[in-house]
């Protein structure tokens, strides 16, 4: 395990199972103080899993995780103080007003009451919330309602804060608001474990991306590394004549595709094997008697490296 | 430890904040209890001296499990309930907040009930400081009886109907409507086996001087007793609810 003192979150052979299941399996990775580390997977990689273990909300199967140098386990106390946690819905008080709301957690997190009040005014300025200070959490719009139990997460000074899918579900404005909030958060200091599905998200906010899939942690490293290390990776495009066939009919015969779309007038292919991507094509085309009027590599953004990736563990 | 105390009475103000006048708590905790014994005053030969007891003990009873119903078995459906699970306090805590928020509830049941039965009825307690005593236990009693029975129920749309499949036949056998001295003798081992007797019980001891079951020594320690382990039961639900 990586025992050196800068790692805010060290994880060692970290296993959840569920009956038969593997839901995340044997992981390990460690975060850096000050670091924020994208956990950056599919739906059902695992994510949540990691993160309820983390926080002490699900038990762990076997291995050990430690925060600030503590057994989330054994030390659960002190380790509940030193992090903050913004689950996969915002889970507030329906009917407590946002002041309400941040007030009640920073009671709960012991902050002293000298400096609640004040903790809690910053944070609702913070997060653009002071104008609905005295609104009720069910009356908050999505976007205001994550980042009020964002804000919640905060009222005892974290020093690492754990986001799952803390963007899931909003629209474009408030996403780019909240990246925002969250660079700023972590310039301040914070150490930030952040969940997401969504590529272009994890590539464009994290530090250090580490990609799950089924359980396992497949690849890990800086955006830059991670798209270096797959930068052979190609798309092809093709298009055929007279027409295009359908989606269902190409996905049964080009074998070696991870994922096959239809973009304008052509169709994309990501391919694993890109050889045999190719062959499949041409074998196609002739046995559907079609034309191929277009083939040409490009190279792949993030979110075709990402399938990539996932895909090499399967 | 005080501090673990202060942080279950900031769950239980919480909850009471956001639960008490929602339809469930209202309905079943406050005007339930209290329509009940008005409908004994008025038919069925008026709330005689033995039944104002009972009323209460209802009051208390209904009060305090419709506010558990309401700020767990919701809590826990809308995953409100795992923010506690976050907090650096015990799960004894949480459990403790969840008796306090339903204590509240039941004692504020009481006071319409109360009301009747003292000012209406003119029915004056026979001793006042230990019928505080009495309803005080008793409402702690309900309470985490409350809490450890909506740990057993999941869906909130059903929680009443499951609540009063419950409580109803428990108010039947309680001694609290119905004197245990009408019902055949088979019928006692199944009321000395459920708490609200013993509650019902203290009560009626601090109103009349006089008791049905057992003396007021066993049912006071009985009530105190089962108050505390159905606590401690809560806080080990609790622990072991997490997946
Ligand atoms: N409480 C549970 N009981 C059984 N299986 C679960 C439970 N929670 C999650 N799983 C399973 O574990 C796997 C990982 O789930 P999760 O961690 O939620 O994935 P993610 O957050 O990456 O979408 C999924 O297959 C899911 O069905
Ligand atoms: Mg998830």
């Amino acid at each position: 395990m990586e025992r050196s003192r800068s790692c805010a979150i060290s994880v060692n052979e970290l296993t959840k199972v569920y009956g038969s299941l593997r839901a995340v399996d044997r992981i390990s990775f460690c975060v850096h103080e000050g670091e924020i580390f994208g956990f950056l997977g599919p739906n059902g990689a695992g994510k949540t899993t990691t993160v309820r273990m983390l926080v002490g909300l699900t038990n762990i199967t076997s291995g050990r995780a430690l925060i600030c140098g503590h057994d989330v386990v054994k030390e659960y106390k002190v380790v509940k103080r030193l992090i903050g946690v913004v689950p996969d819905v915002s889970n507030l008080y329906l009917e407590l007003t946002s002041y309400q709301n941040l007030m009640f957690s920073a009671k709960m997190y012991g902050v002293p009451r000298g400096v609640r009040e004040e903790r809690v005014k910053e944070l609702l300025k913070f997060f653009g919330l002071w104008r609905f200070k005295d609104t009720k959490f069910k009356n908050l719009s999505k976007g205001l309602k994550r980042r009020l139990t964002i804000a919640s997460a905060l009222v005892h000074n974290p020093k690492v804060l754990f986001l799952d899918e803390p963007t899931s579900g909003l629209d474009v404005m408030s996403r780019r608001i909240l990246w925002r909030q969250l660079k700023e958060l972590n310039r301040q200091g914070v150490t930030i474990f952040l969940t997401t599905h969504n590529v272009y998200e994890a590539f464009h906010i994290s530090d250090r991306i580490a990609i799950i899939n089924k359980g396992k942690i497949v690849a890990i490293g800086t955006p830059e590394e991670l798209s270096r290390k797959f930068s052979t990776q190609e798309v092809i495009e093709v298009a055929f004549q007279p027409s295009n066939p359908e989606l269902n009919d190409l996905l049964e015969h080009i074998k070696g595709a991870l994922d096959i779309r239809r973009v304008g007038d052509h169709i994309e292919i990501v391919p694993l094997d890109k050889a045999s991507v190719i062959e499949n094509v041409a074998k196609y085309a002739r046995l559907r008697g079609l034309e191929i009027s277009m083939l040409r590599l490009r190279s792949a953004d993030a979110e075709e490296l990402f399938l990539k990736i996932v895909g090499e563990a399967k | 430890m005080i501090d673990e105390l202060t942080k279950s009475f900031y769950i239980a103000m919480k909850d009471f904040r956001e639960y008490y006048m929602k339809p469930g708590a209202l309905s079943w905790g406050l005007l339930f209890p209290f329509v009940f014994a008005l409908a004994f005053m008025i038919r069925r030969g008026g709330l005689t001296e033995w039944l104002a007891p009972g009323m209460i003990a209802l009051a208390l009873f209904f009060g305090s499990t419709s506010m558990s119903a309401m700020s767990i078995v919701f809590e826990r459906r809308f995953g409100s309930f795992e923010r506690l699970m976050l907090y650096p306090i015990n799960y004894t805590t949480i459990a403790l907040g969840k008796t306090l928020s339903s204590f509240l509830m039941g004692i504020v049941s009481i006071v319409p009930v109360f009301i009747l039965t003292t000012a209406v009825l003119r029915i004056t307690p026979a001793h006042p400081i230990l019928l505080t005593l009495a309803t005080i236990l008793a409402t702690f009693e309900s309470s985490t009886f409350g809490v450890l029975l909506s740990f057993m129920v999941k869906d909130p749309t059903q929680v009443m109907v499951v609540f009063n499949l419950v409580r109803f036949p428990m108010m039947f056998l309680a001694d609290v409507i119905v004197p245990v001295s009408l019902m055949p003798h088979y019928i006692l081992p199944v009321v000395l086996l459920q708490p609200l007797t013993y509650s019902a019980e203290v009560v009626r001891f601090g109103y009349e001087g006089s008791y049905d079951i057992l003396p007021p020594e066993i049912s006071f320690t009985l009530t105190f007793v089962i108050g505390v382990l159905f606590l401690i039961l809560a806080g080990y639900i609790i622990k072991r609810s997490k997946p």
